[in-house]
């Protein structure tokens, strides 16, 4: 897996395996969501670490970077591992503004996590605006097919209802998770990388221009704190 | 049949049946009932006690299960109470069997098999019963939330028998407090919309259980806030809390885990790594150097012990943090590996701080692939992430170049021979009222437990020496300074004083002068070792620009805006 995805978490590095090493780096803003337990923070780690580990449920966000290499650009994806947990429901759409792309995970062996999905899509159709966002639909464990209460065609079928792309992963095996994560960095750049305001480039450090400016958005700050 | 005779039970929460169809004869489910019937048992021997506080005076219980063969009287409630607790185990007897596939787990809120170690316990075998402590946690409207081992779905009719007891006693203007027989007490404590209940046979006093109690209560408000549950069951009596909580259980496991092996929650106060305070001052520098606005505490976490702890100012200027929150925040980043995936992102709140607001924490290890040194940063300002992340970065940085990882990978907790007292096996020192010292963390010492001390059960056993010497020192009906207690395989000496609260463990001959002497020497080791043992001087720094804008206790703006995401979905 991930042959031609070197696993950079956090920083860009050189890569020797690379001939043509790309000048550009932008900024992709990958969020998956879906019901706790359908495999979010396995894809992820997957993703980051080409690794299947144990996991617990994810606690707020989880936050991790790895640098695609497309051909001629370079995407450093930013992923948003949010939790499933009904609790996490209020606070996700903070994880989600603005992402460029959304992976809506479910697990094919249970067909509550389609629907539940289905309803996560309903809550980012009310936030996004068409054309600013990649929203892949992703049926996960399917190494669970003797289980299956998704078939492939309900996926597909909803997919296209709703214009969104479709696969069909294992976190587990690794099946089709490169394949995912290149199929997304490719569709993000023909999408949105050309276009004006679309992807920003990476620097080291962008964070300070980031943070100012929300700070002046009423609802900015959720706690006050001081005397 | 089974199932459609639990969703009756559950429909409305304190419902009281009788047998279960499924063909158990009555008699035989009171032999195998849950710990229930051990706490009916004494009504025979006339010893139980039945505590009932009258709300309006608003005094303090105190009495201890010592104090219970002092009082026969047999209250008209302390009669229902056996007749509820009666009836309880019948019915437990049905449900129980349909515990093993618990609809929770059908449902698939609990899809790892790691988090249902504890829940699908059989509730009826008697391995459940002899659990040292039983925690439940139920709605005001008798709705099972948490229970420490089995599924709550199948204890949901015990929990209906407890808030029954609740309510008639409530109605009578009475708090039901606790109950009491030979092994076991009960413990009652209500907190608004939410009962907790502790079935303990550990011999601890009902305020130490009642503490206990409390600390789940706040980890649950730590997860949810107080305000959001208010407004939960404000709008819906029956609400099923356990949809907001679904994968929570590990962490309220792991905190009462905590709670019975580590002294810190006895104490309520942290114990940090001892260090250098060369080493702490410089690491306290670097969190001081990397600040962002609307950051008010940056704590650096080493082996789940605290190596420092850096605040804001006008935060620290009216309040403190109070141990109870640091203990949520640890426990918080014990219970979940998950945190090893990468920076967390996360709103939590700090009960004791404000229990109506949440904080956004960051969380990051520092030395992965050990993940041993762990970063955390509260910001009150939800968008802070990447400011915070570039917060982490300089502290990083920082840290490589004073090659402090190193230095912390090699500290040590101490060891009680460097004392230099023979006999002396252990100890906890809590100093308090110190002056600006330490007033603004309570804080304690400690020595690695040791040789005899070394397995688990003998540790437990140290602990609840000493969680017996602390209930004596601080009981209310009789409260003692000073407590020479020689049992089985060890003296111990526990004292408090208005500097300090001491417990000491010796070895089983030591003389009462030796000991004292012992004591004396402790003393002088620990006021020379202090810049070690103890963050001294927490650090501040300023962030907030314009403090008089921000109010800690003013209720939040944000409340409404965060939980649209979630009613929507509802
Ligand atoms: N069989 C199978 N199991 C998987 C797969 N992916 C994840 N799992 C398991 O599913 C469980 C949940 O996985 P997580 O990655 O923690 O799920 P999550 O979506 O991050 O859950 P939350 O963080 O609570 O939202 C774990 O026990 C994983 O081992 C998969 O592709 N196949
Ligand atoms: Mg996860």
């Amino acid at each position: 897996m991930g042959e031609q995805l070197p696993s950079v978490p956090g920083r860009a590095q050189l890569h020797s395996d690379t001939l043509n090493r790309p000048v550009q780096t932008l900024r992709v803003k990958m969020v998956l969501l879906g019901s706790s337990g359908v495999g979010k923070s396995s894809l992820a780690l997957r993703f980051v670490k080409n690794e299947f580990r144990s996991t617990s449920p994810t606690i707020g966000c989880a936050y991790l970077t790895r640098v695609v290499h497309l051909s001629n650009v370079s995407l450093r994806f930013e992923i948003w591992d949010t939790a499933g947990q009904e609790k996490f429901h209020s606070v996700t759409p903070l994880y989600y503004r603005g992402a460029h792309a959304v992976l809506l995970v479910y697990d094919i062996s249970k067909r509550k996590t389609f629907v539940r999905a289905q309803l996560w899509l309903r809550e980012l159709e009310k936030h996004y605006i068409p054309g600013s966002t990649v929203i892949w639909l992703v049926g996960n464990k399917e190494d669970l097919a003797q289980n299956r209460q998704v078939s492939v065609q309900e996926g597909e079928r909803l997919a296209s209802d709703r214009g969104l792309f479709f696969m069909e992963t294992s976190a587990l095996s690794g099946d089709q998770i490169s394949e995912l994560l290149l199929a997304v960095a490719h569709r993000v750049y023909e999408c949105l990388g050309t276009q004006q305001g679309g992807l920003s480039e990476w620097e080291e450090y962008p964070f300070i221009d980031l943070h100012h400016r929300d700070t002046s958005n009423p609802f900015s700050s959720c706690c006050k704190v001081g005397p | 049949m089974e199932r459609d005779n639990h969703q009756e039970g559950e429909a409305d929460g304190v419902k009281i049946c009788g047998p279960t169809s499924d063909g158990n004869p009555p008699g035989k489910s009171c032999q195998r009932s849950p710990y229930l019937d051990q706490v009916t048992r004494p009504e025979a021997e006339k010893t139980e006690n039945f505590e009932c506080q009258n709300s309006v005076s608003g005094q303090q219980s105190t009495r201890g299960p010592e104090d219970a063969t002092h009082d026969n009287d047999q209250s008209d409630s302390g009669e229902f109470v056996v007749t509820m607790l009666a009836k309880a185990k019948l019915e437990e007897q049905g449900i129980g069997v349909e515990g093993r596939s618990s609809p929770l787990l059908e449902a698939g809120t609990l899809e790892s098999p790691a988090l249902a170690s504890h829940r699908d316990e059989d509730v009826t075998a008697d391995s459940w019963r002899q659990h040292r402590k039983h925690v439940f946690v139920l709605s005001e409207a008798g709705k099972p939330i948490y229970s420490r081992y089995g599924s709550e779905e199948a204890l949901s009719s015990t929990m209906g028998v407890m808030m029954a007891l609740v309510s008639f006693v409530q109605s009578g203007d009475n708090i039901i407090r606790s109950v009491y027989s030979e092994e076991h007490t009960v413990v009652f404590l209500q907190k608004g919309p939410l009962v907790l209940v502790c079935v303990s046979s550990s011999r601890q006093s009902e305020r130490q259980l009642r503490g206990e109690l409390l600390y789940v209560y706040y980890q649950i408000i730590s997860m949810l806030t107080q305000a959001s549950i208010s407004r939960i069951f404000e709008h819906k009596k029956n609400y099923d809390l356990r949809r907001l909580l679904a994968g929570s259980e590990k962490i309220l496991d792991g905190l009462l885990n905590l709670v019975d092996s580590d002294p810190s929650f006895l104490l309520a106060a942290v114990h940090c790594l001892p260090l250098a305070s060369s080493l702490r001052d410089s690491l306290s520098q670097i969190l001081q150097k990397a600040i962002t606005p609307n950051l008010v505490f940056s704590i650096l976490i080493a082996k789940n012990q605290l190596l420092t702890i850096v605040q804001e100012k006008t935060v620290i200027e009216d309040t403190r943090l109070e141990p109870a929150d640091v203990h949520l925040l640890l426990n918080l980043i014990g219970a979940s590996s998950a945190f090893q995936a990468g920076e967390i992102w996360t709103p939590i709140c700090l009960p004791l701080f404000n229990p109506d607001c949440y904080f956004y924490a960051y969380i990051s290890y520092l030395d992965p692939p050990e993940c041993t040194v762990c970063l955390l940063l509260l910001s009150t300002d939800k968008e802070a992430f990447y400011a915070v992340a570039e917060c982490k970065r300089k502290i990083e940085e920082a840290m490589v170049a004073q090659n402090s990882l190193n230095l912390i990978a090699k500290v040590q907790p101490y060891s009680v021979s460097q004392v230099g007292v023979s006999d002396l096996r252990h100890f906890m020192y809590k100093p308090f009222d110190v002056p600006d010292n330490f007033r603004q963390l309570t804080q304690f010492t400690s020595p690695e437990m040791e040789a005899p001390y070394s397995n688990e059960e003998e540790k437990m056993r140290l602990l609840d020496l000493y969680r017996y010497m602390h209930s004596r020192i601080h009981s209310t009906s009789r409260p003692l300074k000073l407590i020479y207690h020689v049992a089985e395989r060890e003296t111990l000496l526990a004292w408090v004083t208005s500097k300090f609260e001491l417990y000491t463990c010796f070895s089983p001959l030591v003389t009462k002068a030796c000991a004292i002497n012992a004591i004396t020497k402790l003393l002088r080791w620990i006021k020379k070792e202090e810049d070690r043992l103890f963050i001294r001087y927490p650090p501040k720094y300023s962030t907030t620009p314009n403090p008089s804008k921000t109010s800690r206790g003013g209720k939040s703006d944000q409340q409404d805006s965060t939980d649209n995401g979630f009613l929507s979905l509802l």
